[in-house]
């Protein structure tokens, strides 16, 4: 059992390591067998971890193993070891499965694509990053992965390199996640400092027995880790990079940008989630910035014509509900909705990339149309795809997710009427935007002739996540509908039981609401995009429309109070002033040199008068001491 | 006895004063020359008639002689007005300056110098040629081997060869 | 006997080597220059008979010897040095021969 959890991230490691040392030298078909091979045999690796971990459940509920000592410098002691739980365990099955899947998409989208070894090193890399951070057993080898997962998201962000627009992007991301790199890895500090030890077990443990609730240090410290997450997760005020990253290959924006990086921050908060019911300010925070996220995003996604970046913003809206469970404590809702957030997005991306292939790198989804006909699988999986972002009532898996966090988030102890309104009201515009994006550019006048149809490594992965976007959500079902709680039980091993106000609402009556609202946004976007396009139209030119177009001004907002000052600075700065100082050094010794080189001239009677002087000199002074 | 000390002494002086101070080369080693004897009367009142002999034979027989030989060789008599335009009165005061200062410190620092033992007989060149020839053999014989070293040196840096360049080189 | 007193000799050898210094500081042709070099050389000579002829040892006589053995070997290499240059540059100022200097 050690090794395999100690396999499964050292095997998409040793792809990195193979494709970056020989990846010139294969041909494209090896380079795709490895890489995605490697994947894959880490996804058959957490299938049989998995087995044996629900088999020696309840007495058994986590496993480690440490692979060797890492930094042993006086009290600082941290191992590379690995530690096997409930939450890991969903998060690796996530992070293998759905990136096994992207990987296979990939050797058919990336065919003609140049670099291709290095496309697959990088995307190994990354999966051996984030199978660190989420298996790693203390803070400071979860930060390396979280590290890592930022360079690769980095690298292959900027995958395109020769087009500097996607430098730029990568840039942004670095920076911005940078940022909350940053607060992170002080809260880790000041972890370390208070606990002398970086094992996140001893450190919470201890953190419950000395930190009082609501002290300053656990609020500071919580915030600390929250800033991080943030980052990370793309949510606000971190959340300008997300829109922008989607210059990478969709297969980069569905495997990081969707499934798994960005929801790094959400295993962070659930992994350290005994510090923030320590600071309870901290988690309603949480909540409020995972209610706010999820609105502004949702209205952003409105406005958007291009593709991809209605998916980002959908992306961030919905860990913007994945934050609003941590918030209110709903641990397991949250995991629930990463995983089946994961397989929805993932596929929405591969297909989105698919469509985008299809027509010639065509992003505009104006410019696209009627493709039901002519790609009636992708369509078909689109379909699905979007029904379970929706959360459409009963037959999706979104909506049992979906559906959870609404209820948890007004019946939970710290849960509200105002954040489920929040909620509900996301929900809405959620359904709109996304059959927004369906009718816009499956149904219509094709305005873009698809250039070829995609072949079976990029649409089987389709199907397969279209599978389990309707059949994941069974495994956790509410009691008022078939009460299966397989997940919940799973995931409680690790996380506490959310605490339910016992209020006296029924459950039932939330899910019809939302059920309703739901089916009223997809009926309010085939009104408007399709039956009338006039009304969608006049509304577009508006300038509402485009303050949501450009994520609420967020990105302006910044330029200002950040980019511009600093640039301002250093335009100032541009004669260096300390670089004056060295000039000034270097300009002294010349003027020096060519004094002295004055008395240098060679003449011989101007020597001997030196001379002449200088003994003079030298023999009164010492007559005269 | 020590009147012809003094007055040795102010002829060397002066004639020293004149050599630095002519204008013609050859009228300048003349006076050196002159100098050169005064200081070998010195000499010989000193107690010292080897060195006396030996001043004039070796330092004004033939050092001074070699003198006027390369400057007749050069020629350079007829650069008197070379020389008047180099050698004007305001080039003298810094010098003679320095001069003062410098003899002024070494009267005062040879003020103190300790008595001499009681005289009992000058020193014939008897002994100096023993102690030549027993002390000093070592450094007898490097002072020839130097000598030799000189003889060659001169011969080689006084020989002008002309300078021949290949007529291919030869710039056209 | 001489009894001159031993200062005022070797005053004496002191002013003839700085009336040689002079001679050298203030003269331009290279000939007095050399010719300045031996005045100095002479009076350092005579500071050692001096001395010697003070302390009754032969010592003295031997060294100036010696510093006329060396005082002539170097006005032989001296003058066939300025022969050399006055060739080359067909001058014999000494301040013409100045090309090691500093080219700034």
């Amino acid at each position: 059992m050690s090794t395999y959890i100690a396999l499964i991230p050292a095997i998409p490691l040793l792809g990195f390591l193979v494709l970056a040392l020989f990846g010139q030298k294969l041909t494209g078909k090896t380079i795709g067998i490895i890489g995605a091979g490697t994947v894959g045999i880490v996804a058959l690796l957490t299938l049989i971890a998995g087995t044996e971990f629900l088999r020696s459940l309840p007495q058994v509920k986590s496993y480690s193993v440490v692979v060797w000592h890492w930094i042993n410098a006086g009290n600082l002691k941290a191992d590379i070891s690995f530690s096997l739980d409930a939450l890991s365990l969903v998060f690796c099955f996530v992070i293998t499965f759905v990136g096994f899947l992207i990987h296979v998409y990939s050797i058919g989208f990336m065919a003609k694509e140049e670099g291709l070894s290095r496309f697959f090193a990088y995307m190994n890399l990354f999966v051996g990053s984030m199978l660190i951070l989420v298996l790693a057993d203390n803070v400071l080898l979860l930060y390396l992965g979280w590290e890592g997962v930022g360079l690769c998201s980095y690298l292959l962000i900027g995958f395109w390199y020769k087009e500097p627009a996607n430098g730029y992007a990568a840039r942004k991301a670095f920076i911005i996640t940078r940022i909350g790199d940053t607060a992170m890895i002080i809260g880790i500090f000041i972890l370390f400092l208070s606990f002398g030890t970086v094992n996140i077990n001893d450190l919470m443990r201890q953190a419950s027995e000395k930190w009082v609730a609501g002290s300053s240090i656990a609020v500071i410290t919580a915030a600390l880790l929250l800033g991080g997450a943030l980052g990370k997760s793309a949510q606000l005020p971190l959340q300008t990079w997300l829109p922008d990253a989607m210059a990478g290959p969709s297969p980069v924006s569905a495997l990081i940008h969707a499934a798994t990086m960005v929801t790094a921050g959400v295993y962070l908060i659930a992994r350290t989630h005994i510090l923030f019911s320590l600071a309870p300010i901290v988690q309603t925070a949480i909540a409020i910035i995972g209610a706010l996220t999820l609105l502004i995003a949702g209205f952003s996604a409105l406005a958007q014509h291009d593709l991809k970046r209605i998916l980002a913003y959908s992306t961030i809206s919905q860990i913007g509900y994945m934050f609003l469970a941590l918030g209110v404590g709903a641990w397991s809702a949250a995991v629930f909705h990463f995983m089946i957030h994961a397989f929805f997005k993932a596929l929405l991306f591969l297909a989105a990339g698919v469509v985008i292939l299809v027509l010639n790198e065509e992003h505009d989804i104006f410019k696209m149309g009627g493709l039901r006909k002519k790609m009636p699988a992708v369509y078909l999986t689109f379909l699905i795809g979007a029904s379970s972002l929706s959360a459409l009532p009963l037959i999706t898996a979104g909506f049992y997710s979906k559906d959870a966090i609404l209820w948890y988030s007004f019946s939970s102890e710290t849960g509200s009427t105002l954040l489920w309104v929040a909620g509900i009201t996301g929900a809405f515009l959620t359904a709109i935007y996304s059959f927004r994006m369906i009718f816009i550019t499956f149904f219509g006048e094709t305005k873009t002739q698809p250039s070829f149809l995609p072949g079976k490594t990029m649409t089987i992965p389709l199907i397969i996540l279209a599978v389990f976007s309707v059949f994941g959500g069974f495994v956790q079902l509410p009691e008022s509908i078939g009460n299966i709680h397989l997940f919940s039980n799973l995931v409680d091993n690790t996380l506490p039981a959310v605490v339910v106000n016992k209020t006296g609402h029924s459950e039932i009556v939330f899910q019809l609401l939302s059920a309703i609202i739901v089916l009223a946004g997809i009926y309010l976007a085939y009104t408007v995009y399709l039956k009338k396009p006039a009304l969608s139209e006049s509304f577009s030119h508006s300038r509402l429309n485009r303050f949501f177009e450009k994520g609420w001004g967020f990105d302006k907002l910044y330029d200002v109070i950040f980019v511009k000052p600093v640039v301002w600075l250093s335009e100032i700065d541009k004669d260096d002033f300390f670089d004056w100082l060295n000039i000034c050094i270097s300009r002294l010794a010349l003027l020096m040199n060519r004094l002295l080189g004055i008395t240098q001239n060679g003449k011989l009677r101007w020597y001997l008068m030196s001379f002449t002087i200088g003994i003079a000199l030298i023999l009164t002074y010492l007559i005269y001491r | 006895m020590n009147i012809f000390f003094y007055i040795a002494g102010a002829i060397a002086i002066m004639s020293t004063i004149m050599a630095i101070s002519r204008r013609n080369a050859i009228h300048s080693l003349l006076f050196l020359i002159l100098s050169l004897l005064a200081v070998s009367v010195i000499f010989y009142l000193l107690n010292a008639p080897f060195i006396a002999a030996l001043e004039v034979i070796i330092y004004a027989g033939a050092i001074m002689v070699l003198f006027i030989f390369v400057t007749m060789m050069l020629n350079i008599g007829m650069e008197g007005r070379t020389e008047k335009k180099w050698l004007s009165p305001q080039m003298w005061i810094v010098p003679a300056i320095l001069a003062a200062v410098l003899l002024a410190d070494f009267i005062l620092a040879i003020r103190h110098v300790p008595d001499s033992p009681p005289a009992d007989q000058a020193i014939l060149p008897k002994q100096v040629g023993i102690s030549l020839f027993t002390t000093y053999l070592l450094a007898v014989e490097i002072a020839a081997i130097l000598l030799m070293a000189g003889v060659i040196g001169a011969y080689h840096l006084g020989s002008q060869k002309k300078k021949v360049t290949h007529r291919f080189l030869i710039k056209k | 006997m001489l009894t001159v007193p031993v200062e005022i000799q070797i005053i004496l050898a002191g002013i003839l080597f700085l009336l040689g210094l002079i001679g050298l500081l203030v003269r331009r042709n290279m000939i007095f220059m050399l010719m300045s070099i031996e005045i100095m050389f002479n009076s350092a000579g005579m500071v050692f008979v001096i001395a010697g002829n003070h302390w009754k040892q032969p010592d003295g006589q031997v060294m100036f010897i010696f510093i006329l053995a060396v005082t002539a070997v170097e006005v032989a290499i001296a003058l066939a040095l300025l022969l050399q240059v006055y060739h080359h540059f067909k001058t014999l100022d000494a301040d013409s021969v100045n090309k090691l200097r500093d080219h700034n």
